[in-house]
């Protein structure tokens, strides 16, 4: 019924997409993985006001559909907003994704993508 | 009567009311079952949204902190390419995640335990010119920090696996409750009610049947009471006819010496 132990028996890294100071923070703690240099891939996505939503989406799918190796997913919330109907739209257990506040941006519960689930679920 | 509402294609036997009176207890059973795993599982799940609640508080605290601190270290080393020298400098990752099970009601619940690898980290030169106080002060924090996350990225997973978990057992719930033994309770009472129906055909087959012998039998008896007058009246006059010569020697003279 839930999820079989192969779906998150190798899913051991965290993926960050944020602004810069949230992914510096994240790195420093030691979250950060980059892969051996042939296909080098990172796991994290520093977002600025260059970069388009594309990317961010793009940087999305990866991290949830592509690798397999990511446990959690963690997005700042300002860039969620970014892409908030592919944000709101997911619903898979693996990775569990996660809005972070990031420091200019104060954390909005009302937005949560997990908290609207739950507000629903309770009908308030 | 009985041909309301669906019920299921079945002969009207005695046979197949025994398998649906089973049928129909398994159905029970299974409900009860059914009902009280989904309350345990809902009981957990409310549990566990609380905790998500608390946890994206304490979240928002704790992700405060944790900015503050990377604050005072680009202060402090005064330096705006730190983040691009983490950045840069990136390549295994200390801190991952596993994860283990957790059994509720049947459902396996996966929670994610962080924990940090061997090895120096790969920030070890970071901040060596200035403020590796602050550097080191504010891994840490953001070590709690991401400890903070995964707890909580642990929660939503198993909100996420239960909410799932517990549709489909509510739908079967549902299913059984409404479908199921309304169906079942159908067609036991079609099955019962043909029965009677056959039932109350037979004794009525055997009622006539029973008259009829009866007429038979009366018939018969009224042809034998007189047959056996005929009979009698015959036997009578047979008798007196044998009392006349009982030695049979009617023929013969008397002989009288």
């Amino acid at each position: 019924m839930a999820a079989p132990a192969s779906e998150y028996k190798d899913r051991q890294f965290l993926a960050v997409i944020g602004d810069e100071d949230s992914c510096t923070g994240l790195l420093l703690a030691g979250v950060g993985h980059v892969t051996e240099p042939p296909a080098s891939q990172k796991n994290f996505l520093v977002v600025d006001a260059k970069t388009s939503n594309a990317d961010i989406e793009a940087a999305f799918d990866n991290f949830v559909e592509e690798r397999n190796d990511i446990a959690i997913l963690l997005i700042n919330q300002h860039i969620a907003d970014r892409i908030r109907p592919r944000v709101d739209t997911y619903t898979k257990a693996f990775p569990s994704l996660l809005e972070i506040p990031s420091k200019d941006h104060p954390y909005d519960p009302e937005k949560d993508s997990v908290l609207k689930r739950v507000r629903r679920l309770f009908g308030e | 009567m009985s041909g309301s509402g669906a019920r299921e294609a079945v002969f009207p036997t005695r046979q197949s009311l025994g398998l649906m009176k089973s049928k129909l207890k398994g159905a029970q059973t299974g409900h009860d079952l059914l009902k009280r795993k989904s309350e345990a599982l809902t009981k957990r799940f409310r549990e566990i949204t609380r905790r998500i609640d608390e946890a994206k508080r304490k979240m928002g605290r704790v992700m405060q902190i944790a900015a503050f601190s990377l604050a005072e270290v680009t202060y402090a080393t005064g330096s705006s390419n730190l983040s691009f020298q983490i950045q840069e400098s990136v390549k295994n990752a200390r801190f991952r995640v596993r994860t283990r099970q957790e059994n509720v009601s049947g459902v396996f619940l996966p929670a994610f335990e962080s924990f940090t690898g061997e090895g120096a980290s790969d920030f070890a030169l970071t901040g060596l010119g200035k403020g590796g106080q602050q550097v080191s002060r504010c891994r840490e924090t953001y070590q709690r920090a991401v400890e903070t996350l995964v707890e909580l990225a642990s929660l939503q997973t198993a909100f996420v696996i239960l909410d799932e978990v517990i549709k489909v057992v509510n739908r079967r719930v549902n299913a059984i409750e409404h479908v199921i033994i309304p169906r079942t309770e159908n067609t036991i009472k079609y099955i019962n009610s043909e029965l009677d129906e056959l039932d109350r055909e037979e004794f009525y087959r055997l009622k006539k049947v029973s008259g009829k012998k009866e007429r038979d039998a009366a018939a018969a008896e009224l042809e034998r009471a007189a047959h056996d007058k005929g009979e009698e009246g015959k036997a009578q006059a047979s008798a007196e006819v044998e009392t006349k010569d009982m030695l049979g020697d009617q023929d013969n003279e008397d002989v009288i010496f």
